[in-house]
């Protein structure tokens, strides 16, 4: 028996433009693509501003793509890195945000869990098991996440039990966690330095670099994963008789993403070693310095007579992926699953979408909203790992303004406010534009002061095109 | 499972499917419930009537688990239940379309339907597909014309979400099944295939508690109707001992009718 009639079936395909015919083809979500387009725009947009900013005080030009100094390997693998710790974060705001909460605290949670990792490693466990014993970095890694969903817990169940709102409980939280608690456990002091395997997750050692070998491995698996997944999800529609996506458009999808992954994989593989770390490398390693003459333009190293100079080339090696990015990587891959393919993920989204509603359908909201803010507590944790292991020391502000520019990254990659929408890649992206405006600001060397007032515009601008996107789709 | 023939006589032996005894309930020390008692057999359509804020949607809400009582006991097959919140009514076979529907409209109308209890793969995954095609099935039988199944429900007109809401109370075998106002947001034809749609449950011997402030509909299809004002019982009446008038004056005057069994809201003049 039928309860209504739908006329609006499908809209006219005839009256389809070749793009919107594109994006429905692939299902390419066309944010996504003015994202990414808008990202690479910025970077055009710095590699240009550097390179003028070089002529107009007659220096010679830098090795980027359009002889400035953004669009090079060592600029974009740095970003990578730096981008790592506010993408993690931002994965777990966009559920925290998606739920219509908001976390204030996960930069007061990123110097609390630093600096009690910190203090474990070199006041307790060093002193105890001796400097640099294997067991320290697993022990300092296993408490930095437990107290991290601790907290986050606590957040949660404030929120959800006590009926305390969430921008209060940590509002609180931004206050006393990092230059409180904090505070108190370091007495403001620096720690450091951290145990030597547990820096390797921050990405500024030679340990940390998975060299060109390994990187091309990485990406050879995930083009594999990719091509599977394309396949496998076809697989699945094919079962159920569901439409299915045009062939052309399921291949044009997987060399999209391979081209894409290849990319990134060659850019860092071209990144060479600080020629200082090359120099310690060979002369630990006893490995001969080949001759050569001096040239300042290469990252290579030779022999010039008894001095090591830079030279086109010589000895070099190349850092390929860092530890933290492929842990970013990871967290983004995990997330997205959490998100779109568990229970736990379709209960916050529809949470987020009518509260009352999840609530009648059965759901426990009280308690999704405590395992949400432990998540969020957990990647907050992550993070002070990565970026204490990364400047290898704790101190108090190493989480300072980090909540704001976690909420932006996912506000910029589309996260309403209003609850119910948002997506983990976007954040990620969202951090990674954050970053790039950033980075490249500071090549530029502009104040810090036109830095902010940058950044807060780009924010708000950010939300405004994204409200017109929406509007329009609608 | 029997049919009738005429289904406004219904076999009232044995246990009630459900009998719900002094309920009461108070929010901020407003009596919204005061010693209410309704009962409902198989296969029987029980209209609920009364003025806004009369209590018959919060008495049904007690039912459905979204409140919990201050007082009263509920039976099930003259078993006494403990239902503290929506789970506990869902596993007990209760089945409510509310009156705000409330579905997610950020999701599809697969996920609205299987919220709460989504289907999962053998590694614990959702299952979509398995869920969209099961969608696709129940929507095919109940709205043919149904096409929407990608977009969130927000994007559904009111008669479309309207079904997704009804598709979700009637999926899982529902013994006993609430509806709040379910033509609320209806034209005529679509709230004549609600009619029907009640008339064929009923068949299969679901009890049905229809709150509705259209004096008609409840007549078209219920069996017995009890009224509700300030939160009290007025009194309960077979639809064919009672005519309109009568049922109206219980509404707003609280008068008790010949033909009604009193209950403790009625006017102590009328009895």
């Amino acid at each position: 028996m039928s309860v209504t009639t739908d006329t609006s079936s499908s809209p006219a395909m005839a009256k389809e433009g070749p793009i919107t015919r594109f994006f429905r083809a692939t299902e390419i979500d066309a944010r996504v693509v003015g994202m990414i387009a808008a990202i690479l725009g910025v970077w055009f947009i710095f590699e240009i501003l550097t390179a003028l900013q070089l002529w107009m005080q007659e220096r010679p030009f830098n090795e980027g793509l359009l002889g400035g100094s953004f669009l090079m390997p060592r600029n974009l693998w740095t970003l990578l890195v730096q981008t790592a710790s506010i993408a993690i974060m931002a994965t777990g705001m966009v559920l925290v945000i998606v739920m219509r909460h908001i976390d204030l605290s996960v930069g007061g949670i990123l110097t609390l869990v630093a600096t009690i990792s910190a203090v474990l490693q070199v006041q307790y466990l060093g002193p105890a098991l001796g400097v640099g014993h294997w067991s320290i970095w697993i022990i300092a890694t296993i408490v930095a996440l437990g107290v991290g969903i601790l907290i986050g817990a606590f957040n949660g169940y404030l929120t959800a039990y006590l009926a305390i709102p969430s921008f209060i409980v940590t509002l609180g939280g931004l206050i006393a966690y990092g230059r409180g608690i904090g505070f108190y456990i370091s007495d403001g002091v620096t720690i450091a330095p951290l145990d030597k395997t547990f820096k390797i997750v921050g990405g500024g050692v030679p340990d940390s670099w998975l060299g060109p070998t390994w990187s091309w491995s990485l990406a050879a698996i995930a083009c594999a994963a990719v091509a599977w997944s394309i396949t496998n999800g076809r697989t699945q529609r094919k079962r159920f008789n569901f439409a299915l996506r045009p062939l052309w458009a399921e291949i044009l999808l997987v060399l999209l993403a391979a081209a894409a992954i290849l990319g990134i994989t060659l850019i860092v593989n071209s990144y060479p070693w600080p020629p200082k770390l090359i120099e310690q490398y060979a002369l630990l390693n006893q490995i001969p310095i080949p001759a050569g003459v001096e040239d300042k333009s290469g990252q290579a190293i030779c022999m010039a007579g008894e001095k090591v100079v830079r030279c086109a080339e010589g000895l070099i090696f190349y850092t390929g992926y860092a530890v933290p990015v492929l842990i970013a990587l990871a967290v983004g891959l995990v997330m997205t699953f959490i998100a779109s393919r568990t229970q736990f993920g379709r209960y916050v989204f529809a949470i987020g979408g009518n509260p009352e509603a999840a609530e009648l359908a059965g759901i426990n909201t009280r308690m999704m909203t405590v395992k949400v803010f432990a998540l969020m507590g957990l990647l907050a944790a992550i993070s002070a790992i990565v970026s204490s292991a990364r400047l290898d020391a704790a101190t108090v502000s190493l989480g300072d303004l980090n909540e704001l520019y976690v909420i932006a990254a996912a506000v910029i990659g589309g996260t309403s406010l209003a609850g119910g929408l948002g997506t983990i890649y976007g954040a990620m992206l969202g951090a990674l534009m954050m970053q790039s405006i950033s980075s490249g600001m500071q090549l530029l060397n502009l104040p810090s002061s036109w830095q902010n007032i940058i950044v807060g515009s780009v924010l708000v601008f950010a939300v405004f095109v994204d409200q017109v996107y929406r509007r329009r789709v609608k | 499972m029997t049919t009738h023939k005429h289904p406004t006589i219904v076999e009232r032996t044995g246990p009630a499917l459900i009998e719900m005894k002094d309920i009461s309930i108070a929010f901020g020390g407003i009596k919204a419930v005061d010693q209410a008692s309704v009962d409902l057999y198989p296969g029987e359509v029980v209209g609920l009537l009364g003025h806004n804020g009369a209590g018959k949607s919060t008495l049904i809400k007690i039912l459905s688990g979204a409140y919990k009582r201050d007082h009263g006991d509920i039976f099930i097959n003259g078993s006494k239940v403990e239902i503290n919140n929506p789970r506990d009514a869902k596993a007990l076979g209760i089945e409510t379309i509310y009156q705000t529907l409330a579905l997610a409209d950020n999701v599809d109308a697969a996920a609205n339907l299987y919220l709460g209890r989504e289907l999962r793969t053998r590694w614990g995954t959702l299952d979509d597909a398995a869920m969209e095609a099961e969608c696709r099935k129940v929507m095919g039988r109940l709205n043919p014309n149904f096409r929407r199944f990608k977009e969130p429900v927000m994007a559904l007109s009111g008669g479309q979400r309207q079904s997704v809401a009804i598709a979700r109370a009637i999926h899982f075998n529902a013994r006993i099944l609430i509806m709040d106002e379910p033509t609320a947001a209806l034209g005529p034809q679509e709230t004549a295939q609600v009619g029907e749609l009640i008339k064929q449950l009923k068949a299969e011997g679901i009890g049905i508690f229809l709150i509705s402030h259209d004096i008609h509909d409840v007549f078209d299809l219920a069996d017995r109707v009890t009224v509700m004002k300030n939160g009290r019982v007025v009194g309960a009446a077979r639809t064919t001992d009672v005519d309109h008038d009568e049922v109206l004056g219980m509404i707003i005057a609280g008068k008790c009718p010949p033909g009604a069994i009193p209950g403790p809201g009625a006017l102590q003049s009328a009895a």
